[in-house]
């Protein structure tokens, strides 16, 4: 009897640790990911805007479909990326998110105070190597540090009534992201 | 042979267990940090880099990204108030105010997260195209069959969520002090 047990109790004490790994190694195994769902329709940094939510078809789960949305699929390996986003007149943000689809940063239009929303986002490395004097004169140049080389930036604009879905899509579509090439 | 099958055993029912409760607490959608009003659920940390490996694994595998904690909070219920399931075939009624937000949006999902058919092309409302009563406060009936007013079509399936964002609020972001903030009330008014 007591040896059973002491196999039960091994087998608990296994079982826990087949579940922290497995709950741990899951985000790298999924193929179903937000990035893997988006990567067969966005080309890589470029802006691409994505369709709208239906019963029969939404890119990704819970979609809220009182927002136009775009997204960038970025690759920061050749160089920093430039995003400019126009704000529409209801409400604008921007999200980065990691190759994992973890948000490490989002604005929006109130946070950056402009009529348009422009930041540079760059690597680690290649914010080290932003000459100093260039950081201070541009004051207003808002830098992001992305902690994965490739991830996604989502722009959202809401349709704050249904007729206004057009103009949040007009505002969306002249958002850009390019890469800066490495002077 | 008693350390063959001691050890055979050991790791079958250690492979059951482990693996179960990645499962269970996938689909059950646990995960550490959440803020309760009500009926109502959100995970603030989910938006930002301090999200826990549950929901973490949970996001990976269904897909979604989370809204960024500075972007807003999400606040999910599959139950009412009394804690009876959103039956589609039922009518609930989702009424009274929200917290602070520059908008909101409230949208009704099947529990995979997929829109709801429905012969008005109706999956949600907006914090702007609501009705509202002179008092600010506003009154949401979900219900399979037309409601005068602001009808949520459920499309009479099983089972729905519901899933109300904040956009631009201080709730989540700031301290807990919100924690008996007022977001609607739920409750069931029959059944079909």
């Amino acid at each position: 009897m007591m040896r059973f047990l002491m196999w039960v109790l091994g087998a608990v004490l296994l079982g826990g640790i087949v579940h922290l790994s497995t709950v741990l190694a899951l985000p790298r195994a999924a193929n179903q990911d937000a990035y893997s769902r988006l990567t067969p329709i966005t080309p890589v940094n470029s802006m691409v805007a994505l369709p709208g939510p239906t019963p029969e078809n939404a890119t990704m789960p819970f979609m809220d479909p009182a927002f136009a949305a775009a997204v960038c699929r970025y690759d920061l390996s050749d160089g920093s990326l430039k995003l400019i986003a126009p704000v529409s007149q209801a409400y604008t943000s921007v999200t980065f998110y990691t190759r994992n689809s973890v948000a490490y940063y989002a604005i929006n239009d109130r946070a950056a105070g402009r009529r348009s929303i422009e930041l540079d986002l760059m690597t680690p490395d290649q914010h080290a190597q932003v000459p100093e004097e260039e950081d201070v004169t541009a004051a207003d140049r808002l830098i992001i540090e992305s902690p994965s080389t490739k991830g996604l930036i989502v722009l959202r604009a809401l349709a704050a009534e249904r007729g206004l879905m057009g103009a949040a899509r007009g505002a969306l579509s002249r958002a850009t992201c390019s890469i800066q090439q490495v002077q | 042979m008693r350390l063959l099958f001691g050890s055979c055993f050991t790791l079958l029912v250690a492979a059951a267990i482990g693996l179960g409760a990645t499962w269970f607490t996938l689909t059950r959608g646990i995960a550490f940090g959440s803020l309760s009003i009500g009926a109502w659920k959100a995970w603030p940390k989910s938006g930002s880099v301090d999200i826990d490996p549950y929901a973490r694994a949970s996001i990976a595998r269904s897909g979604e990204l989370p809204i960024g904690l500075g972007d807003g909070v999400t606040f999910y219920a599959h139950t009412d108030d009394a804690g009876r399931n959103f039956d589609g075939r039922c009518t609930f009624s989702i009424s009274g105010m929200t917290p602070p937000a520059r908008y909101w949006t409230v949208t009704l999902y099947d529990p995979e997260g997929r829109l709801v058919a429905n012969s008005i092309d109706r999956h949600g409302f907006t914090s702007e195209e609501i009705v509202r009563d002179i008092d600010g406060s506003f009154s949401i009936a979900a219900a399979p069959l037309a409601r005068p007013g602001n009808w949520l079509p459920t499309g009479g399936i099983e089972q729905f969520i519901l899933v109300w964002r904040l956009y631009d609020t201080p709730i989540g972001v700031a301290t807990r002090t919100t924690k008996e903030g007022p977001m609607p009330a739920i409750a069931r008014k029959g059944c079909s």
